[in-house]
């Protein structure tokens, strides 16, 4: 799901990998004794490395400076796009994101999860009469839904999620039961679902999300809807449809490839409607088949959806089809009667591929010693990479690195040696000795000991936590040490302290056993534990001690504080679930792409989910406890004092403008316009400069070179 | 006709060599380059009398570290070193006034460099009882002295048991005194650093109680932090070795609605220090050449595919955003038009219960929201909420737009942190939430429906919580273990003394982990020997095979 899936990918490249910061990018047109930018810097949490490389990229693109221009803020709110010529990015060699990279997480091998391989995926999806049945019990005012829509729904979204999170798994939309068929193999009852200039199995992309999200309007006049299996008939529509998807499936290799065949129906016994040898020779076979794709390594995996009426009951056919065996059976049915949403949930949960991202060993004490899987639950989701293109041809561009020495202007090979001046001397370091010094321990995950859960702080967090599950594949009797410890670790309410020690970046880490949760939508919480990672005392800061009062701080009264806990309880967020909020930039560089991707001139619209509910604050209740708390602690006649204070320090505004005037003045001493025809605007002082920066109210940010492109663009030159 | 230009990668190489290079600046002749803002003034002040000796080594060590990250970091910050509790007195004070005895100046306040590190070489173990207050003075006098009313920032870090019993002050009490220091301290903006260490298992006696309140008083005068710590692993992390100057992220209104808001500044509470980046080194210049960068610079030309040795200029470059296989090209004017623009604000969405928020979903490093400095009206309302969300166990929820033109919003959650200590004011703890496009839900299988035989026998289970009950790293009666705010990082610590023994032996391998510093990568042995019963019944109650199928 997310896009570090991707950047993983292009890091395992064998080429070598070039990443340079902005930062360093500019220093390297510095004058060789220049010293390095100084270290300590405050990011701010949410920028991205990528606007830093706007800003650095925007005094040279002059070209997009000129077009910025056109867009005034009074303009409509879509601006006109050029016709653009869209490049298929599978077919060239596209890797200079690489080079945008930044150092530091090149060692974030916990942040950044490694995905070896990518996910070649058939949903097969019943399409039979019984699909378009009303999915739920008919409530009179309420549009009724049927499976086959439900069905469409996750898929659309499931796509969605891929192209943003996964967008090189591959997958094919396959329908049996079907009047028309289309397949290669020329099987009956089966469709293979496809758009133009795109293969069966293939990537998604913004036509297939686009026309598939449709595909009912048209479905039963295109494709059409039968009962597949029908006595009398020698046609098994299912065992056609598992040998349209092995074939499908046909290219890549399991080894690095997992290949995925998804089923979804509603039909628990697809050979009810048959009796006598012919039932049973159809069961068999199609058995039979499945068995086949499995042995190639195929997972068939089912996703079945439970009637009104009744229970999907697995035993009937199912069971055998995936191989399930007694108590896995009770865990794959959605019961009944369950919210049709509960039951999308389900599904999207099911669709989605676990990953898991290391196996590590777990060493409780010297002798025991375990192994656990880890996956990322949580991992920030960046928009998708970015790649330069020739804006004359749209071709991607080919990035060349090259090593320059500084002291003689040589070309040098990929240098070997890194070096660090330490007490104004040189010291070298080779690649090896830089990793064995990193390499503190010998184990993966080694437990220190335990503390109560209160001894973990809101603070002590740096990266998002990673999920650990017992396995059992390489060391018996792993889970069971592990439950142990899982369920001793929640009953007395302590977490672990452990020493996680990856190569790279090792760390001490927080081992919070996490209890299972299971709501009408399936498991809301798996159980496991969370591995969180701690701060050392170096990455901790005391900002709330830098503004010391000089005697007691102020505290809140009683009455305050109760005044206070009234509005706590009045703007409540009931039922609050993190999971609820969609991410309004991502959503918004991907609403943007797929328009143009599809040649769309309106630009979407997106709501944004994570601002505040005004109609909701402005009730009368909530804005009569809001009034009485800012009484309590602001006094009753705040906002007119704020206002006479404002209106007091109409001094601060009035000096800005005294220099804005005295920059006028100085400014129209010169002819900037004969200045800058004579290039004579690079011997003048920053300062000087800056003086027409400010007389024309534009920013006075940047270097030299960026303030002198700027007075030139302003000088329409 | 024009002579053709150079190509531009040529071009640029030429400019790479560039011959106006200042000679590096040699040790004895100190010249603050410009960084004066930044520059710090620092007194050591280490306690090496009888009760200290066992700790000396990480007392040694802790100030290394400091002075080494100096080396790197802050070649211009000056340091000075005092001990006291020693047979000998060296001190102006004792020379001009009398007194001041067994305080010595091992150091004078100077840039740092090697002779720094060499001063805290061999410390003396001490012979005489410590009196911190009088090493107090003496290192406020040094940086007066040296210092007067420049702008430099100018710290004692104090490390001591504080065991002894000070001497009384010719007239007044021992508080009188701190109080005239404290304010000697306060008109020259001189802070200090107090570490106390004294290992589990001293008795407490009335003398510390009176040390511990006298320096607990500088920490209520507002000029300096008490630490305690009790081990020696503790001790090293119980000084911050790289100074960071804090700066705010965000200033402004915290806004609970429109009409009602609270002036605060947000500042990183938390920051990975990260291993330093290393340059990459050229050997190409010649040996005579004594000022030679050995810097390497990175070039990078962009080339057509149809015309690989055609270099496309940076205005004939477009982005292309990759949108599943596709590649749409978008001109940076075009993506400012349409972009995503959120507000600068920071707006309070709601509040919610603490259990309706996983801790595992906090997802980056933390930030605190202090309120406005010298608002009073603005710390009132801060403490006010974080009082009634404490006792209400609720958290806030918030969405932060720190700055105009940032790419996105950060969503996260603000949770109280009450504070101790009297002349600190209340404030938040703000951390990152996911959103709904950042979680993932795998299903994995219940421990319930798990086979029985990878379920726990009883006898199993109480083997489990003996082991997390005794393994106990927060026993009653003593500081926490390995308490995160106290531990150092065991990496970069070993990195930056692999980093001084190369100095000098260019060959060397990197140096074993010290003991200290490997209570942090493996279970202490004195807790595991006398626990051996227990851990030995634990690996007797669980039977661990091998997958002969499987290599491991």
């Amino acid at each position: 799901m997310t896009v570090s899936a991707v950047k993983e990918k292009e890091k395992e490249k064998t080429r070598p990998r070039v990443s340079p910061t902005p930062a360093s990018r500019r220093s390297s047109r510095s004058p060789p004794t220049r010293r390095a930018p100084p270290l300590v810097q405050y990011p701010d949490a949410t920028a991205s490395p990528r606007d830093s490389r706007d800003q650095e990229d925007s005094p040279r693109l002059s070209a997009d400076q000129e077009g910025s221009r056109s867009y005034r803020k009074g303009s409509p709110r879509t601006p006109f796009f050029p016709a653009r010529v869209l490049v298929p990015a599978g077919a060239m060699d596209l890797d200079p994101e690489g080079i945008f990279r930044d150092d530091s997480d090149e060692d974030d091998d916990n942040l950044h999860e490694r995905e070896a391989n990518k996910e070649m995926v058939v949903y097969l999806i019943d399409a039979s009469p019984r699909m378009f049945t009303p999915a739920n019990a008919a409530k009179p005012d309420e549009k009724q839904e049927t499976h086959f829509h439900t069905i469409v729904n996750c898929i659309t979204q499931s796509l969605k999620m891929q192209i943003i999170g996964r967008s090189r798994d591959e997958v094919a939309i396959c329908f049996f039961n079907t009047k028309e068929k289309k397949n290669l193999q020329e099987l009956a009852g089966v469709y293979v679902y496809n758009v133009t200039e795109r293969e069966q199995l293939d990537r998604p992309d913004a036509r297939l999300i686009k026309e598939f999200s449709c595909v009912e309007d048209s479905f039963m006049n295109n494709i059409g809807s039968r009962y597949g299996i029908t006595s009398g008939s020698r046609e098994n529509t299912l065992y056609n449809a598992l040998w349209v998807a092995q074939a499908l499936l046909r290219k890549g290799s399991v080894k690095t490839v997992s290949k995925r065949i998804l089923i979804f129906t509603n039909e628990d016994d697809p050979f009810g409607g048959i009796t006598g040898a012919a039932k049973t020779d159809m069961i068999r076979t199609t058995i039979q088949r499945a068995k086949d794709a499995q042995d190639l390594g195929l997972s068939i995996e089912l996703l079945p959806l439970s009637r009104p009426d009744e229970d999907f009951n697995m035993s009937l056919f199912y069971a055998d089809l995936i191989g399930l065996e007694g108590d896995e059976v009770v865990q794959y049915v959605p019961s009944a009667g369950e919210k049709l949403e509960d039951m999308t949930d389900q599904l999207r949960k099911r669709m989605m591929k676990k990953r898991k991202v290391k196996t590590l060993s777990f060493a409780i004490t010297n002798d025991v010693c375990i192994e656990v899987n880890t996956y990322a639950l949580i991992r920030p989701t960046a928009p998708g990479t970015i790649t330069w293109l020739d804006s004359i041809s749209n071709l991607p561009l080919k990035t060349e690195r090259s090593f320059i020495c500084n002291d003689t202007g040589a070309l040098l090979q990929a240098p070997q040696e890194r070096f660090q001046l330490y007490n104004d001397k040189v010291v070298k370091f080779s690649v090896r000795e830089l990793s064995d010094v990193k390499r503190v321990s010998s184990h993966h995950l080694r437990l220190l000991g335990f503390k109560p859960l209160d001894c973990l702080k809101d603070y002590h967090n740096l990266s998002p936590s990673t999920f650990i599950y017992p396995s059992d594949e390489q060391i018996f009797g792993s889970t069971r040490v592990f439950v142990a410890l899982h369920s001793s670790m929640l009953r007395l309410g302590r977490f672990a302290l452990a020493f996680y020690g990856t190569p790279t970046r090792p760390r001490l880490v927080a081992l919070v056993a996490q209890e299972e949760v299971i709501s009408s939508s399936g498991q809301d919480e798996p159980p496991g534990m969370h591995m969180i990672y701690l701060p050392y005392s170096d990455d901790v800061r005391y900002p709330e001690e830098v503004h010391l009062t000089s005697g007691d701080a102020p505290r809140a009264t009683d009455e305050q504080i109760k005044k206070a806990s009234n509005l706590l309880r009045r703007i409540d967020l009931k039922h609050f679930s993190v999971s609820h909020f969609a991410n309004p930039g991502l959503q918004k560089h991907y609403g943007i792409l797929e328009a143009l991707a599809l040649g769309e001139d309106e630009m979407p619209d997106i709501k944004d989910e994570t601002l505040p509910d005004e109609e909701g604050l402005a009730r009368p209740g909530v804005v009569k406890a809001i009034e009485e708390f800012k009484a309590a602690v602001f006094g009753e006649n705040y906002d007119q004092e704020e206002a006479e204070a404002a209106a007091a320090k109409g001094g601060a505004s009035k000096k800005r403008k005294a220099i804005a005037d005295a920059a006028s003045q100085k400014s129209a001493a010169y002819d900037w316009a004969d200045l800058a025809d004579n290039g004579k605007l690079k011997d003048m002082t920053v300062m000087d400069l800056k003086t027409y920066l400010t007389a024309h109210g534009l920013a006075v940010s940047g270097k030299k070179d960026a303030i002198i492109s700027r007075i030139l663009t302003h000088l329409g030159k | 006709s024009m002579p053709p230009r150079p190509p531009p990668s040529r071009a640029r190489n030429s400019r790479g060599i560039n011959r106006r290079r200042r000679p590096r600046r040699r040790p004895d002749f100190p010249t603050p380059r410009g960084m004066a803002r930044n520059k710090e003034g620092l007194v050591l002040l280490l306690d090496v009398g009888p009760s200290m000796h066992r700790a000396l080594q990480e007392v040694k060590n802790v100030c290394t570290t400091l002075l080494r990250k100096k080396l790197v970091f802050h070649r211009s910050d000056e340091v000075g070193v005092v001990l006291f509790g020693t047979k000998e007195t060296h001190n102006d004070l004792a020379r001009e006034l009398g007194g001041y005895k067994h305080v010595l100046v091992k150091h004078d306040i100077k840039v740092v460099d090697e002779e720094t590190k060499n001063a805290l070489e061999n410390l003396p173990r001490g012979t005489a009882p410590g009196d911190f207050l009088d090493a107090i003075v003496v290192g406020l006098d040094m940086l007066i002295k040296r210092f007067g009313d420049t702008k430099a920032k100018q710290r004692l870090c104090l490390i001591t048991d504080a065991q002894h019993l000070l001497r009384d002050p010719p007239q007044g009490t021992k508080e009188d005194q701190v109080d005239t220091i404290a304010d000697q301290m306060k008109k020259h903006d001189i802070k200090m650093d107090c570490i106390v260490f004294r290992e589990s298992g001293v008795q407490h006696n009335s003398v510390m109680d009176e040390n511990d309140r006298l320096l607990y008083h500088f920490r209520d005068r507002s000029v300096a932090k008490v630490v305690q710590v009790d081990t020696p692993t503790a001790l090293l992390g119980a000084l911050k070795t790289r100074n960071v100057l804090p700066v705010t992220i965000f200033r402004g209104d915290l806004e609970v609605s429109s009409t009602f808001k609270i002036k605060v500044w947000a500042y990183k509470k938390t920051s990975e220090e990260k291993f330093p980046t290393l340059k990459k080194y050229s050997d190409k210049a010649p040996p005579s050449d004594q000022f030679a960068s050995h810097e390497v610079k990175v070039d990078y030309e962009y080339k057509s595919i149809l015309e690989p040795d055609t270099v496309v200029p940076p205005d004939q470059r477009i982005k292309g955003y990759l949108y599943g296989p596709q590649v749409v090209p978008i001109s940076s004017a075009e993506w400012e038009a349409v972009k995503f623009k959120p507000e600068k604000g920071v707006k309070l969405l709601g509040f919610a219960d603490r259990s309706s928020i996983p801790r595992s979903y906090f997802m980056k490093d933390v930030n605190s929201f202090v309120p406005e400095p010298g608002n009073t009206k603005a710390i009132v309302a801060v403490s006010a909420l974080a009082r009634a969300m404490q006792e209400m166990n609720k958290v806030a929820i918030l969405r932060c737009v720190w700055r105009q033109n940032q790419a996105n919003v950060a969503f996260g959650v603000l949770t109280p942190n009450i504070s101790s200590v009297n002349n600190v004011p209340d404030s938040f703890y703000f951390n990152i939430l996911p959103f709904a496009e950042d979680i993932r839900d795998f299903p994995f299988r219940s421990f319930s429906s798990l086979p029985p035989s990878s379920q726990p026998t009883e006898e199993q289970q109480e083997a489990a919580d003996n082991l997390v009950k005794m393994l106990d790293l927060a026993p009653p009666g003593r500081e926490e273990i390995l308490r995160p705010d106290f531990t150092p990082n065991p990496m970069l610590e070993r990195f930056y003394s692999y980093l001084d023994l190369k100095s000098k032996q260019p060959d060397a391998n990197p140096p074993p982990l010290d003991s200290c510093l490997r209570r942090i990568t493996e279970p202490d042995p004195d807790v595991i020997n006398y626990r051996a019963p227990l851990i030995q019944n634990l690996g007797k109650s669980f039977e661990l095979k091998e997958n002969p199928k499987v290599k491991y």
